[in-house]
């Protein structure tokens, strides 16, 4: 039985990329109905890693990012982010109002256009896992930030990362096939959640 | 200028001026910053969390919390020569990054840790000299052990001294 993230063996993180794939395909089949273009996703991985090295990964501490959090309740507790840069951001806001608006900044009409994304996103997420494991998951409402990585990592870090020095999370990377955009998706989820997702799927823990 | 020593999440460090200390992207953590200008000592820690004593049933990393963290690293000052009642503070972060709903505890966080920061401060009689706390954005906080100056970097906004 494990009490920290750092003591999941080989079988449960399998497990859990599995999931992953499973939330951030159906994740990855809503981006591409939005964009209206094939949307390649990475293999996820599963990291558990210190928070420092986890904010690293990301793109360093003081990379501006704009992240979309989604909280998750119910049977299951965990987050979802979905991460992207400035310019993809307007990028893909640019495709969806099929124009380009000229401005340097992220207008708020765009930031409100890239929230709703990453609801849309987290939900097929999260519906793809209460679909596979049958546990009843409630999405919060999205909400939306600007900032540093570092400084939005801290949101997650201090929800998951009280008790030990480590964090997981499993990430999918994904990337829109003819023009380029690249976002990220993570998921973190309480050490119970994962207890009680594995036991639902059949994994003696 | 050297190299500035680097402290990350839920680390403190102390060195002595001219070095400088810097933690970068403090969102909800809470940066604080301990000086004495006798003897140019000073430590910065990226703390995490308010209080350790909710998980006292089990082994804690005393730097990630307020309430250990504070007092570990004015132990270590006052070994490093820092006279008793010369330490003073200036303090950092405690943002609420996202805009969530009232009374949700995710939003709550940041403020605890500045409230909590506050008050292991003012059980040890040190003076909070200056803070940048709360609101809604990320910062990079310096500390220049030479003047015990504390600047602030932020996305939009230029970059304050304290």
């Amino acid at each position: 039985m494990f009490e920290n993230y750092d003591e999941l063996n080989e079988i449960q993180i399998d497990m859990l990329r599995e999931i992953g794939n499973i939330g951030a395909g159906n994740a990855a089949t809503a981006l591409a109905t939005i964009l209206d273009e094939k949307v390649d996703m990475s293999v996820p991985s599963v990291r558990i890693t210190g928070f420092d090295e986890a904010v690293e990964s990301l793109g360093g501490a003081e990379s501006l990012t704009v992240a979309v959090l989604v909280n998750f309740s119910g049977d299951a507790h965990g987050m979802i982010m979905f991460l992207l840069n400035v310019e993809d951001a307007k990028s893909i806001m640019d495709i969806l109002v099929g124009e380009d608006d000229g401005e340097e900044e992220l207008s708020e009409m765009k930031i409100s256009g890239i929230k709703e994304i990453g609801n849309i996103l987290a939900s097929s997420y999260v519906n793809a896992i209460s679909a596979l494991t049958g546990l009843t998951i409630e999405v919060s409402v999205p909400y939306v930030a600007i900032d540093m990585v570092g400084a939005l990592m801290s949101v997650p870090i201090i929800e998951f990362g009280a008790i030990g020095d480590k964090l997981m999370f499993i990430e999918e990377n994904f990337e829109g096939e003819t023009n380029d955009l690249k976002s990220n998706m993570i998921m973190f989820a309480e050490i119970n959640t994962l207890k009680i997702i594995m036991q639902k799927l059949g994994l003696e823990i | 200028m050297s190299q500035s020593i680097v402290i990350g999440i839920s680390d403190y460090k102390l060195a002595k001026g001219p070095e400088v200390l810097v933690t970068y992207a403090l969102g909800s953590c809470v940066g604080v910053c301990l000086y004495d200008k006798v003897s140019k000592v000073g430590g910065l820690s990226h703390i995490m969390l308010p209080d350790s004593t909710n998980f006292s049933n089990r082994e804690i990393n005393r730097k990630k919390f307020a309430d250990t963290a504070i007092i570990d690293l004015v132990d270590e000052m006052k070994r490093a020569g820092c006279g008793n009642n010369r330490i003073v503070a200036k303090i950092a972060g405690g943002a609420q990054m996202f805009e969530v709903q009232p009374g949700s505890k995710l939003g709550a966080i940041g403020e605890r840790n500045i409230i909590c920061v506050k008050q292991v401060l003012n059980q040890l009689r040190i003076p909070i000299l200056a803070e940048d706390t709360g609101l809604n954005f990320g910062r990079t906080q310096y500390f220049d052990l030479a003047t015990g100056i504390m600047k602030i970097q932020s996305l939009n906004r230029r970059i304050e001294e304290f």
